[in-house]
């Protein structure tokens, strides 16, 4: 009983650093068609936001213990990992419309270049954050459980974020103009949407929230420069079986694989349950070839 | 007659030349040269597979690492056992095993060997391909999920370390001995690499004839407009398997031949990382033309050994530079833009000489106007 109970708190946890790494691919994906390789570099990204904030803030404002500086380091990765998605968008993605695969290849190249050059800024050896000190520990729930804060932390970031998110897409106009474009490009083109800024300002969102990712990733272990390529196929499971663009696909993709990897996890090893999960989602896609919530689209 | 001569040189010629200068190669390569040689064979064998199901049939398929290191680890077991002389491999005794494990009994039979590295990359190629391309899964969704299977695999070959050598893979093959000759021998490493040079050989010409065959137009016509043939009563699924388990075949045999030259199976060279590599081969040389595809492997192989010689941090942002240019600048690779070459120059010259035309009947209708308004 003890152990289903912490599996599942384990595989929320899990699922929610999935959710807010592969929101950001799915909107990508849904939109443009695009396939972004480099979105794990831009977790990685994320997380050297908050090594640095660590390194350079954390003396004036009060120490790392604070914390200060952690909650700084959020919304400075948002950005950070925003203004490199648009950057990438208006040199390399924008040219490469209609040809999915090819973006997938460039991105890759992009990943790469990205890795090295942390590689050469940081150096190869992981670095550590440490985190602050109202996030260590956690809440005792009786039988020796202990459910640790920080992972309680960035549930209530990934819902903080997700509702955001939610907000952004359906009560502004910008995220209006972002599901026109999504369900009927040309038609919203017509009616006078630009759609090319929808498009860069989508993936800078989405390059963002791999950023945040990143932060929240940092807390729970080491970073180093190829941090990101650990999630990065899992979370495209998560576009596969959730379908595309829609949210409440890719929320309950991404928990779902989330629970089945630390559940499958139990009875077996962390590799046979991740090869569990892979056989699961291709048999689901006999069932339903696009996914949990497919978009229709005219 | 001379005519129909002319033809069949212009079809052979090329072929026959290039793979006797290959054949010919260990007279006047270094045992050094010619080890590496033979390995990127095995690699352009990669490249043709590849070539096949994503250059013609328009899937990009990112688990042919994955076929190759299953073909390579299927001789790797032949060659360890008959290294270890009848003893436990080492590996497995180090993981504290007692006895054989069962599934590797069978692999001191080199044919037995040989046939289920060929055959189980396959088999598992046309299964997953049959549930993946039923569901009309397509185009990214198709990379993702055999991309997922590469990273899977290559993890839990790692894990098993018993059965498969872990992290370090198969290795230390040098005891293995064919027709009484040591496998490191000169004349043994000589015959991998014509065996590798005359595979390569039959494998392009078996490409050749699967793409000018009608099968080969279905192929191309189903990565064009999948619904359209459809439509004229082919089934997609059939082909596609095909295609996959074929592609995977011919990684497969490529595996068998790396193994023994480079004395070296682990999971590092069958995962995620080396099968994206493989698809820039065919996307520098030119996906959708078979010379591009060896080219592409031979060429982008030689300037990688070149440059992580020399300088090895560079290498990766050479590379990531040679996926986004490849992809970005030329999309056809180098054989595509050498054949678009004399077309796009005519376009160029006919632009300009038209420009031209436009400027003097601009210039003229310009000084008519002037001598109208001044009359």
């Amino acid at each position: 009983m003890d152990t289903i109970i912490l599996q599942a708190f384990n595989g929320l946890s899990v699922g929610s650093i999935l959710l807010m790494v592969s929101l950001g691919l799915a909107f990508a994906f849904g939109l443009m068609n695009v396939i972004n390789m480099a979105h794990g570099e831009f977790i990685m990204i994320g997380a050297y936001v908050a090594f640095l904030f660590q390194q350079i803030f954390a003396p004036v404002l009060g120490g790392v213990d604070a914390g200060i500086w952690f909650l700084l380091a959020i919304p400075a990765a948002f950005l950070f990992a925003a203004l490199l998605g648009v950057v990438l968008e208006v040199t390399l993605i924008r040219h490469l419309y209609g040809r999915p695969l090819d973006t997938l290849l460039a991105t890759w190249g992009v990943g790469l270049v990205l890795q090295q050059a942390a590689r050469s800024i940081f150096g190869a050896p992981n670095v550590n954050v440490s985190s602050p000190i109202w996030l260590t520990g956690g809440v005792d729930i009786g039988a020796g459980l202990l459910l640790p804060y920080k992972r309680i932390f960035i549930i209530g970031l990934v819902i903080v974020t997700v509702v955001a998110v939610y907000f952004y897409l359906q009560r502004t106009p910008a995220g209006r103009r972002l599901r026109a474009v999504m369900q009927n490009r040309s038609m919203a083109s017509c009616l006078g949407v630009q759609s090319r800024r929808v498009d860069a300002a989508t993936f800078a969102l989405g390059t963002g929230l791999a950023g945040v990712a990143g932060c929240a990733l940092a807390l729970i272990g080491p970073i180093g420069p190829s941090i990101g390529t650990f999630y990065i196929v899992d979370a495209f499971m998560v576009i596969v079986l959730g379908g595309v663009g829609r949210l409440p696909g890719t929320i309950l993709a991404a928990v779902l694989i989330g629970l089945a990897n630390t559940y499958l996890e139990l009875g077996t090893t962390a590799t046979v349950g991740k090869v569990l999960v892979l056989l699961l989602v291709i048999a689901f896609l006999q069932w339903k070839p696009s996914g949990l919530a497919a978009l229709q689209t005219r | 007659m001379p005519k129909s001569m002319f033809t069949l040189i212009r079809r052979w010629g090329p072929f026959l030349v290039v793979t006797l200068l290959f054949l010919l190669a260990p007279a006047y390569l270094s045992d050094f040269r010619l080890s590496q040689l033979g390995k990127f064979m095995t690699y352009a064998l990669i490249a043709l597979g590849l070539d096949l199901i994503w250059g013609y049939g328009g899937m990009l398929s990112l688990g042919q690492g994955l076929f190759f290191g299953l073909g390579a680890y299927g001789f790797a077991m032949y060659l360890k056992l008959q290294s270890s002389g009848g003893k436990l491999p080492d590996f497995m005794f180090w993981s504290g095993l007692k006895e054989l494990p069962w599934f590797w009994a069978p692999f001191t039979s080199p044919i037995f060997a040989i046939a289920a590295a060929l055959i189980i990359p396959m088999l598992i190629a046309s299964v997953l391909g049959y549930f993946i391309f039923r569901s009309r899964v397509q185009g990214v969704y198709f990379s993702i999920i055999t991309q997922a299977l590469t990273l899977l695999t290559s993890i839990w070959f790692v894990g098993q370390q018993a059965y498969t050598g872990g992290t370090n893979g198969i290795t230390d093959l040098g005891g293995a001995k064919f027709f009484g000759k040591a496998l490191l021998s000169t004349e043994v490493q000589t015959g991998f690499y014509i065996a590798s040079v005359l595979c390569l050989a039959a494998v392009y010409l078996l490409s050749r004839w699967v793409t000018e065959s009608r099968f080969g137009r279905i192929l191309v016509a189903l990565r064009d407009n999948e619904d359209r043939v459809r439509f004229l009563g082919y089934d997609p699924v059939q082909i596609k398997v095909l295609i996959f388990a074929l592609s995977a075949g011919i990684a497969a045999l490529a595996g068998i031949l790396f193994v023994p030259q480079v004395g070296i199976i682990s999971p590092s060279s069958m995962g995620v990382v080396p099968s994206i590599e493989m698809v820039i081969w065919v996307a520098v040389g030119g996906r959708g033309t078979l010379v591009g595809a060896i080219l592409g492997a031979l060429l982008v192989s030689y300037g990688r050994s070149y440059f992580s010689e020399t300088y090895p941090d560079i290498w990766q942002y050479f590379q990531g530079a040679l996926f986004i240019g490849s992809v970005l600048l030329f999309p056809q690779g180098i054989v595509g833009f050498i054949k678009d070459a004399p077309g796009k120059l005519r376009t160029l010259r006919e632009n300009n000489s038209r420009s031209a035309a436009i400027r003097r009947a601009a210039s003229t209708a310009a000084q008519d106007s002037v001598v109208e308004g001044g009359a």
